[in-house]
């Protein structure tokens, strides 16, 4: 995303990075970055928590206008709701691959969605 | 606690696996800056997921190096969105509200209250995990340009995966 940022930003558009790894948004060094010490796949906030969830985007949207500095990270001072457990699962460097066949076939969430999409397709 | 080493972690798992590293692109130059020309309560804002996020009807991603994106109209009903990404790992939330990697519903409830301008006609997402830093700049990143240029947007709101 990182990438992404620079390339906007060197072209017009300013940016902001709401993201959830300290260490892959230092590598990446994005002109404006908000972090939150969050699971990854939380950069919006936790499950069911729209009082967060808006505070958040509330929080980070503010650093659009704080921020002047290029590549600066603000640290949000938020905490995740269930305290720090998390973090022990997400530091295993175990052997489970946790990843999907890296194929081209498009792969649904829902078999429903395969069903639309490729009736869409076919009109 | 401290944070989560990432990187490290996730290198050593691809290693004990056989797999080839995700190879991190490390910037060496500080950042391009443009600044903001109006007050962020004036602001057209749009955003952009790398969550792998789409509509129902849409076509889903695939997990090797898709760098295509999805425009999804930003008054999209929360419960039509949908999540396809190499790491599925980290979706089980977001699968159950979208908001938790795609931000939508705050973003409309901030443009509601006039703290943003307005939120762009469409928003956007990618699957974030495409290995060829080629691909990103000459695929994926000019594509995303054209796609925020077209929204006319003054700022834009990005959220990794």
């Amino acid at each position: 995303m990182c990438l992404i940022a620079r390339y906007l930003e060197q072209r017009g558009i300013p940016t902001l990075v709401v993201g959830t790894a300290l260490d892959i948004l230092e590598y990446g060094w994005a002109p404006r970055a908000v972090f939150m010490d969050f699971p990854l796949g939380h950069g919006g906030g936790p499950l069911h928590d729209p009082a967060m969830q808006l505070a958040i985007a509330r929080e980070a949207c503010a650093a659009f206008e704080t921020l002047s500095e290029p590549g600066r990270i603000i640290s949000s001072a938020r905490t995740w709701p269930d305290g720090d457990a998390w973090k022990q699962g997400a530091s295993d460097d175990g052997a489970d691959d946790v990843r999907q066949p890296r194929d081209l076939t498009p792969r649904y969430q829902l078999e429903a969605d395969r069903q639309l999409a490729e009736a869409a397709a076919g009109d | 606690m401290s944070t989560v080493e990432y990187m490290r972690t996730i290198r050593e798992k691809y290693n004990k696996l056989g797999y080839a590293p995700y190879g991190w692109h490390k910037a060496e130059e500080a950042p391009p800056w443009t600044a903001l020309t109006r007050s962020l309560s004036e602001c057209r804002v749009g955003m952009m997921s790398t969550a792998g996020t789409y509509v129902a009807g849409q076509e889903a991603y695939f997990y090797k190096d898709d760098t295509s994106h999805r425009a999804i109209a930003s008054n999209t009903a929360i419960d039509d969105l949908r999540f396809s990404h190499l790491t599925e790992n980290y979706l089980p939330d977001a699968r159950q509200d979208a908001n938790c990697a795609f931000p939508l519903e705050p973003l409309r409830k901030l443009a509601d209250e006039g703290v943003i301008g307005g939120l762009a006609d469409n928003v956007f997402s990618c699957m974030g995990a495409v290995y060829s830093k080629r691909r990103v700049d000459e695929e994926l990143a000019p594509q995303m340009y054209d796609a925020f240029a077209a929204e006319g947007v003054d700022v834009a709101y990005l959220v990794p995966l």
